[in-house]
């Protein structure tokens, strides 16, 4: 089903994106006409130094702030378009954004942090907690689900922002550094989580400064003073560590 | 890579013949260093020549065997005690090639840089789907733990890489700014080579 998605509707789209901070001689160009697409089931990486406008691409596309110039449109919503209100219900609806410094709710417990965009949403309580211990269950933390944020270890909060922003159906994952404060068995499953989510159907963009995180992606992107500079596609066939694996298989079948 | 001890750490599991121990070495290390048979005979020639290993016979099909001797159990033991040797670095061609591209007027070294990042980024992201396929296969049993192992080398070495690629980057334009600002008090004393270092430097920023 995502398949036949795949070429003609991205889930989310930066149409030519400028960003501009500042007037005159202190104007800094944050952002210059980036053209993105992320497709259902595609997670994209974002890399490039400090100051390139990783995390000004990741505000704009999750309606937290708005393009100087360009649209960004989520699952054929023109962001720009909207008021408040329909923005804020698109944010809660549409988008998962896991945020470098997690901003979990310190008077809520874990599920009720989770919960909480789904309640407001509508969703009964009692069905927004079972979802929330699901959601909590897939990052293999669900004995955190009643423990309020200042009792836990940075990892453990980073992995709950993770389940808030997986909860329900959201087709567009942000992510923000989602692997910065974990071991690194610990980050691997968490975008291990991340993978599986996009190879079930959602659509993902993280950003992240580690090559071995982003190469968990399908496409990784290079940004250089808000400019794109250059992307990456998987490979998709002909290595010989391809066929090194199914040798390796078929070895360990006998 | 020793193939020496690694055919010595198979036969210490009990006898085998030479394309039994091609399989099984390639499954241990999921083909990432492929073996050919005859490697696999001249280094068990010299095995058995140094008395580390000896002949054990043959089966129906005319299977030359090999047994480890106690003297070869003794060597194996050794290298597994025995730290592999880091201070006499292999050498390694991309820095060969970065350390003439800054020296060599004409090349842009920003434009090696970034191409091979970009490589290795992909080398990278295939690495990592094998992993994932193994991580989703594990059964726990030794063969996907070493493949794993193996594999994970490969991820830890080329993000080492790609990370000192990125540095590189840095180090260069660094270097592109302190020229850039010492050059108007000695403008004819550069010699041709380097100022043409500089300007291309300057037209990339």
């Amino acid at each position: 089903m995502t398949e036949q998605l795949k070429p003609a509707d991205p889930v989310l789209h930066l149409d030519r994106v400028s960003r501009t901070h500042g007037h005159g001689a202190a104007e800094v160009h944050a952002l210059r006409a980036v053209d993105l697409r992320v497709h259902p089931g595609e997670l994209v990486a974002v890399m490039g130094p400090s100051g390139s406008g990783k995390s000004t691409l990741l505000t704009l596309a999750g309606g937290l702030d708005s393009p100087t110039d360009g649209r960004v449109i989520v699952e054929g919503t023109v962001l720009g378009d909207l008021d408040r209100k329909k923005l804020a219900a698109v944010r809660r609806r549409s988008v998962g954004y896991v945020f470098q410094d997690y901003n979990l709710i310190p008077a809520l417990t874990a599920a009720e942090n989770i919960a909480l965009p789904r309640e407001l949403d509508g969703t009964s309580a009692r069905a927004a907690r079972r979802e929330a211990l699901a959601a909590l269950e897939e990052l293999n933390i669900g004995e955190l689900a009643d423990r309020f944020p200042d009792d836990m270890s940075g990892g453990q909060q980073q992995r709950v922002a993770i389940a808030r922003a997986l909860i329900g159906d959201r087709r567009l994952v942000l992510a923000d550094e989602p692997t910065g404060a974990l071991d690194s068995t610990t980050g691997e499953s968490v975008l291990a989580v991340l993978r599986a989510r996009c190879d079930a159907g959602a659509a993902a963009m993280m950003v992240t400064h580690e090559a071995r995180h982003a190469a968990w992606a399908d496409r990784v992107v290079f940004l250089r003073d808000g400019l794109l500079v250059d992307e990456t596609a998987r490979q998709d066939a002909g290595s010989l560590l391809v066929t090194a694996a199914t040798n390796a298989r078929k070895d360990g079948d006998r | 890579m020793s193939i020496r001890h690694g055919l010595l750490a198979l036969l210490d599991q009990g006898p085998r013949y030479g394309y039994q121990l091609r399989t099984e070495f390639e499954a241990r290390t999921g083909a990432t260093w492929p073996l050919n048979v005859g490697q696999v005979y001249t280094t068990l020639g010299r095995l058995e020549r140094d008395g580390l290993v000896e002949a054990a016979g043959e089966d129906d099909e005319g299977h030359q065997f090999y047994a480890v001797t106690d003297e070869g159990r003794v060597e194996l033991r050794r290298w597994f005690d025995t730290p592999v040797p880091r201070t006499n670095p292999p050498r390694d061609e991309l820095a060969i090639k970065l350390a003439m591209a800054v020296a060599i007027p004409g090349v842009d070294v920003a434009a090696v840089v970034h191409g091979q990042r970009r490589h290795s980024m992909q080398a990278l992201q295939d690495y990592t789907r094998l992993k994932g396929r193994a991580l989703a296969a594990d059964t726990g049993s030794g063969g996907d733990l070493a493949w794993l192992l193996v594999l994970e080398q490969l991820i830890f070495q080329t993000e080492a890489e790609i990370r000192w690629l990125d540095h590189c980057e840095s180090r260069l334009a660094q270097h592109a700014e302190r020229t850039a600002t010492a050059e108007p008090s000695e403008p004819a004393a550069a010699p041709p080579a380097r100022r043409a270092v500089k300007s291309r430097d300057r037209g990339r920023t």
